[in-house]
């Protein structure tokens, strides 16, 4: 009884602490640890010490060409993917935002792509990708197409690469923007029936106008989780060919478990951390906004 | 979704509202039909596809054209069991996921609980960091205290580790369920002489049935999607299914049949998990987004 009071009296951290040693063991000393190693030289292949050496590794990092072209790289993928999930989610929204038999399927279908494993995705892919032998360039030769390299070639990776993050991603566009058409006043569509607008205006100066908060926070975490992905880019091309598809995410990790050049890959990663951290403060502040 | 629609007419304001009038299908629901069949034929065709290829002999996969009628081969998940050691990857993933879930619950249910009802949002904001920032961040400290512990390969770093994937799934589900648990209802059990505890175990928990299995669920999915932390901490011992599936292509030859196989393996659990809940999934995944 008197445990349980002492339990009751200190609830509000009680409660909290075991997510709270979690935090700090296993969040907050990693970041400051790692922001300690880029201070430093440590690398098992080259068999240095973790002694500090100041601003060093950053130095070298922004004169790293094939850091500065990981970076480039990283957005231009990220715009990519983002820029057509975007545009293609809402269209689907909007296509599937109309009654028609089975509808109640669509959420079910639309969450696979989402929740299958991305590892296993990456290598059906692969295998579709394949020049020869794969599915895709035997459809566009019968079609009479020109069948491009894909992830075999430097200029075609990272479209390949974006167009299965479009296939895995755009559900999440289409599902969260369903939702917000679900959540639509309808009013304005009144108004509108009344003063005579045709289809075409309502969906642009109507739909499309009040579903833009929505559409707009969605793009934003889309956003968040483009800039890190990892799982299908490490799995299809490990970066390659040559280092055509080394995004920064990947860049930091050959640097951190194929080199082991610990202090050097701290700073790559403290850059990229930033970026992302940079952009999703972007997003808390758009939310607020756009919520006014 | 529909659920949360405003009252109004069932079909959508966007382009149903002269369809509903005819009596059998018009021409355009036809269309309409068509064009939605087509978009979530091209989501789930890389499925379809994975399914199909499994079940072809190794001369049989790389025909071209690909036959869509043959004699199907148990023959590849054969060799993935037997020679690949899949089953023992299987448990690996299990014990991991279902282990990083659990530990998840029991700090994070808590958490949440203090987090909804002492606005704390600070502790909120730093473990839904977990999900914002690279995944890499913490792996590289991480590695390098697993390894001075000699902890690599052993379920409880990896369970740890995962645990950074599963617990801010569940405070970002849960902290919004509790918030919207009237007060009132705690206040009733607290006049009867029940400690906070009790009233936590005894009275929130019961009826937050829901919101724990949408969770849960999500974390679970996620932990066992872990391609990352998985394939630097699980080197043998350990091994998950994603590092085990993507071992599987690093050796010369592909055996694409053994590997969409696997791949089939490895999605079909959290496939089936997600078709089953997929009304708490959503929810889930759109939440904070989606006002209201």
């Amino acid at each position: 009884m008197r445990f349980e009071g002492f339990l009751d009296r200190h609830v509000r951290w009680v409660f909290p602490l075991p997510a709270l040693v979690f935090v700090v063991v296993m969040m907050a000393f990693p970041i400051v640890y790692t922001v300690w190693n880029s201070l430093t030289g440590w690398s098992l292949s080259e068999g240095t010490p973790p002694d500090f050496v100041g601003l060093k590794n950053y130095v070298a990092l922004i004169r790293d060409q094939r850091f500065l072209l990981a970076a480039a790289r990283t957005f231009y993928f990220t715009v990519l993917a983002m820029a057509v999930e975007v545009v293609l989610g809402v269209a689907i929204a909007l296509l599937l935002n109309r009654d028609f038999p089975g509808k109640r399927i669509v959420n079910s279908i639309m969450l696979l792509p989402m929740m299958a494993t991305p590892v296993a995705i990456a290598m059906v892919w692969l295998f579709m990708y394949e020049p020869s032998a794969g599915v895709i360039n035997h459809v566009l030769r019968v079609l009479g197409l020109p069948t491009p390299l894909w992830i075999a070639g430097a200029d075609s990776v990272i479209p390949a690469l974006a167009l299965v993050d479009i296939w895995q991603w755009t559900p999440m566009i289409v599902l969260i923007s369903l939702a917000g058409l679900a959540g639509l006043p309808a009013d304005p569509y009144e108004a509108a029936e009344v003063d005579g607008a045709t289809a075409w205006q309502t969906l642009w100066r109507v739909t499309i106008p009040m579903l833009m908060p929505t559409v707009t926070i969605a793009a934003l975490l889309r956003l968040i989780d483009a800039l890190k992905t990892f799982d299908i880019i490490y799995a299809m091309t490990g970066g390659g060919p040559g280092f055509s598809s080394e995004t920064l995410n990947i860049y930091t990790y050959n640097q951190a478990f194929s080199y082991f050049s610990f202090g050097y890959a701290s700073s790559a990663l403290v850059v990229f951390f930033a970026i992302v951290l940079g952009v999703s403060l972007l997003v808390s502040v758009t939310r607020r906004t756009v919520e006014v | 979704m529909a659920t949360h629609a405003p009252p109004r007419t069932l079909t959508s304001p966007v382009a149903g509202r002269t369809a509903r009038l005819a009596t059998g299908p018009s021409a355009v629901d036809v269309a309409h039909f068509a064009a939605v069949m087509l978009v979530l034929l091209l989501f789930l065709l890389p499925f379809l596809w994975m399914l199909l290829s499994s079940f072809k002999s190794a001369r049989e996969i790389i025909k071209l054209p690909p036959s869509l009628v043959f004699a199907p081969t148990f023959e590849n998940y054969r060799t993935v069991f037997a020679t690949q050691n899949f089953g023992q990857y299987m448990a690996n993933s299990t014990i991991i996921a279902g282990g990083s879930t659990l530990l998840g619950l029991l700090l994070g249910l808590p958490a949440a609980y203090s987090i909804a009802r002492f606005k704390q949002h600070a502790l909120s904001l730093a473990i839904l960091l977990a999900r914002i920032v690279p995944g890499i961040t913490f792996l590289i400290p991480l590695f390098i205290l697993f390894r001075a512990l000699g902890m690599v390969d052993t379920f409880a770093s990896l369970i740890l580790s995962h645990l950074l994937v599963t617990l801010p799934f569940i405070v970002w589900v849960m902290v919004p369920f509790f918030e919207a648990i009237p007060v009132a209802l705690e206040e009733a059990a607290r006049v009867d002489g029940a400690s906070i505890v009790q009233t936590f175990g005894r009275v929130i928990l019961p009826i937050s049935g829901p919101g724990i299995v949408t969770g849960a669920i999500l974390a679970f999915v996620f932990s066992w999607n872990n391609f990352m932390f998985s394939v630097v901490l699980a080197t043998n011992r350990t091994k998950t299914l994603p590092v085990a599936i993507y071992n599987f292509i690093s050796y010369a030859q592909i055996d694409w049949g053994g590997l969409m196989a696997a791949a089939v393996i490895i999605t079909l659990p959290v496939l089936i998990l997600a078709v089953i809940t997929q009304r708490y999934v959503v929810r889930g995944l759109t939440a904070g987004a989606v006002k209201g």
